[in-house]
Formats: C-alpha cells, sequence, structure tokens
C-alpha cells in the first residue's frame, strides 16, 4: 500500500505526501501556517484568520502556485462544541492541475468574520453569501453580503448552525404567518433586475419600494 | 327541510331554494361542462411536476378529461395543481396564484410533501399546502404515478358534478385573514406536527 502511494506525485489523488505548495507557504508567511495535513489524498493547510487573505492572494498571484481557481467556499462546524468553526477555501490550479485546500478557525465566542476574497476571485460573491446565509460569517469587504438561499427577511438565525433546531426556532404558525406576509417581488434589488434603465417605467407603487430598500414586509 | 319557521315567513310561502327541476338541470348541465373542461394551472417544484408531465404527454393523455391546455396564466385557470414541495420561500406565490384565479376554482396537492411536508420536516419547508391555500383532493405518493394523479382528477371531476349553487359557501373566497394567516396559528401547529419517522427527529442538536 505503501509502495503504491510512494510512487503517486505528491498532492495528486491518493498521495500521502502533502502537497509541495505546503513548503513554499512555510517558507514565505512562517507563524501564519498554523498547521497542514494530508487527508484522502487532499493538501489541507491551516491558516490564521488575520493573514487568509494576503495567504490567498499570494497562492493567486505567485508564478509557483497559480492557483487561479477557487472552486468553492463553503464552512464546517462541529458537533463537538469546543471545536472551532471552520472557513474553508478550496481552490485549483488550472495551468498546474493542482488542488489545494485551505482552512482557517474561527473562535465561535467571538464575532465569526473573515476578509472577503471577492478581490481575488469574483466567484466568490455568492459563495460568500451563501456562507453568510447559512453560517453567520460575515465577509469584509464583500459588495452585498445579505442572505441568498433564505429570504432577506429571515429572523431564525443561521440554518447550518449546530445550535439551529432541525425545524427552525418559530413555531409553524408563525412561519408561516412570516412566509405569507412577505412580498415576492420585493426579494430583488434594482441592480438584480437589470431595470435601473427602465426605472421611469415602472409603476409608482414599486419605484417606492425600491427606493425604500425594501425586501418584503414582516408585520 | 320543508319546515317552516313561523316568525321568519308567515303564511304559505314556500322556500325559494328548495331543490326543483329547473335548479337540478341547471346544476347538472354547469358541473357537466365544469368537471369536464378544467384548465390547470400547473405550479411544478419537484419531481411530482416529472410525473405531472408524463401525464400531460401522450401515453397517459390528460386531454381525455378536457385539460388538455395547460394554463399558464393563473387568469385562465380552473385548477390549481401543486406538483411538489413547498418551501416558505414560494408560500406568497403560490397564494397570490391562487388569489389570481378566478372563481370556479380548485386546488390539487399532488404527492406526500405537498400534501404534508413529506419527508422534508425542515426550517424550509411548508407542512402541507392546506395552510396556505384551501385544497380539494390530495394524491399521496411520492411521486404519485400518473395513474394515481389521473385518478385524484376523476375524484375531483366527482366532487364537481355534486356541487350545487345554492351552496354558497362553496364560491366563497378564503382569504388570507389580518393575523396574516389563512388558517388559524393552532390548526396550523396541529397539522405540522412531526409524524412517522420525523417524531424521532428532535428539534435541537
Amino acid at each position: 500500500m505503501s509502495a503504491v502511494s510512494s510512487d503517486l506525485a505528491p498532492g495528486a489523488p491518493g498521495a500521502s505526501e502533502p502537497s509541495p505548495s505546503v513548503h513554499a507557504l512555510q517558507a514565505r508567511f512562517g507563524r501564519a501556517i498554523v498547521r497542514h495535513l494530508v487527508s484522502a489524498g487532499d493538501t489541507i493547510v491551516y491558516v490564521s484568520a488575520a493573514g487568509a487573505h494576503e495567504i490567498l492572494a499570494w497562492l493567486r498571484d505567485d508564478p509557483g502556485q497559480l492557483f487561479n481557481y477557487l472552486t468553492d467556499v463553503t464552512a464546517v462546524e462541529y458537533r463537538d462544541a469546543e471545536r472551532p468553526l471552520e472557513v474553508v477555501w478550496q481552490l485549483r490550479s488550472l495551468p498546474r492541475r493542482a488542488d489545494l485546500r485551505v482552512k482557517t478557525e474561527l473562535d465561535k465566542n467571538k464575532p465569526l468574520a473573515v476578509d472577503s476574497v471577492w478581490d481575488l476571485w469574483k466567484g466568490a460573491d455568492w459563495l460568500e453569501r451563501e456562507v453568510y446565509d447559512m453560517f453567520g460569517v460575515s465577509f469584509r469587504g464583500h459588495p452585498d453580503l445579505r442572505r441568498i438561499l433564505m429570504w432577506e427577511t429571515y429572523a431564525e438565525g443561521y440554518p447550518l448552525r449546530k445550535d439551529f433546531p432541525l425545524r427552525g426556532h418559530f413555531s409553524r404558525a408563525e412561519q408561516t404567518r412570516q412566509a405569507l406576509s412577505a412580498t415576492p417581488e420585493a426579494h430583488y434589488s434594482l441592480e438584480e433586475l437589470s431595470i435601473a434603465a427602465a426605472y421611469e417605467e415602472l409603476p409608482a407603487e414599486m419605484k417606492q419600494r425600491l427606493a425604500r430598500g425594501e425586501r418584503g414586509i414582516v408585520r | 327541510m320543508g319546515l317552516r319557521s313561523p316568525e321568519r315567513s308567515g303564511g304559505t310561502e314556500v322556500s325559494t331554494m328548495s331543490p326543483n327541476w329547473v335548479t337540478t338541470r341547471l346544476d347538472f348541465l354547469t358541473n357537466w361542462a365544469r368537471a369536464n373542461s378544467l384548465w390547470p394551472m400547473p405550479f411544478g417544484t419537484a419531481c411530482c411536476a416529472i410525473e405531472f408531465m408524463a401525464t400531460a404527454a401522450s401515453r397517459f393523455d390528460l386531454a381525455r378529461f378536457g385539460m388538455e391546455r395547460m394554463s399558464f396564466s393563473p387568469r385562465q385557470a380552473d385548477v390549481l395543481i401543486c406538483a411538489g414541495r413547498l418551501p416558505f420561500k414560494l408560500a406568497p406565490v403560490i397564494r397570490k396564484i391562487w388569489d389570481q384565479m378566478p372563481q370556479p376554482k380548485w386546488a390539487i396537492s399532488m404527492g406526500a410533501c405537498a400534501s404534508s411536508g413529506g419527508i422534508f420536516d425542515t426550517y424550509t419547508m411548508v407542512q402541507g399546502i392546506d395552510t396556505i391555500i384551501p385544497v380539494d383532493v390530495y394524491v399521496p405518493g411520492c411521486p404519485p404515478r400518473p395513474e394515481g394523479l389521473m385518478y385524484g382528477i376523476i375524484l375531483l371531476q366527482k366532487k364537481i358534478k355534486g356541487e350545487s349553487f345554492r351552496d354558497q359557501d362553496l364560491r366563497q373566497e378564503h382569504l388570507v385573514g389580518p393575523e396574516g394567516l389563512f388558517l388559524p396559528a393552532e390548526k396550523i401547529d396541529e397539522v405540522s406536527e412531526p409524524f412517522g419517522n420525523s417524531v424521532h427527529q428532535t428539534r435541537s442538536a
């Protein structure tokens, strides 16, 4: 078994050696690289939350790394309440055909916040909104951080957190009441609908709603 | 039946609302026409919609029941078929579509999720569309086969054929009340109680 895995290139699926990016990161950033491990052939690098943006920018731009594609941004919360919440960036280098998973740990007793990577990869926009929606992690510097899957007036919390009950915090009647009081047309911003040019032709009532920035009504 | 209450009508007046030959024949005619030309408003949200499309396609051929025209405008629809699960985010949408449909109108709840929330006893899912709109026929199944949906449609046709325009409550709109709900809150909580496997799920982790 070990003979098989030693034949594989570091970072290849099934390899037990960490990706060479780890050593480059340790040499460049030192203590900001907390630790690393290899899981099922994937290299996982834990970095400090404060240095995450700088490290990710370096991974994208360094000629030896060129992780130019952000596959996913997500978060993990473990059942063990002592363990911190992790934010995960799954990176892919299209020219080098290599993957790297970068994680940072956030203390759940402090406000969950990390720098947005929207300025590095524009595709992070909706991914970070989803993490915000489901876990309540706020991304500093995100251009439009608001809920994406749940409606914007959703008041029950962050559904994928472990302390969130499966059926939600509110009673079914209250959930139904809030859902029925929502305005279906009001869930989109003016920019999203690309109707800024047609603003003058909108009904007066809709103009008022958009001018107020209203997304729905909770009575 | 046929008894006169003395304080309301004196003399020999016979109630004009008693069924007679003309009204029953008129009922028969309108019900026959309505039952055999139901135009569905398809509200397909999940896998039930695939079965619904199969029902409408040539093998099962919904047109045999006078439903050859899918009405994608609620203004020209007679029967709302909710095929699939309904998340809370879509609740105001289906309510608006239902309110836009003119009378006479009926609703079919197709499949386990639309009827009861099904396996999705979670924070996102309406536990039965009857907490949002009134429903006439529930079709069980996950998803129901086209035969199942057609059986539900035939049941609805039977129900329509039993209607009478003397029944004043039949065509009454059931709007969302001032408290923002269509049903009383206790009733919604009661019908949304966990059942089956989901009673083993805890309310919090």
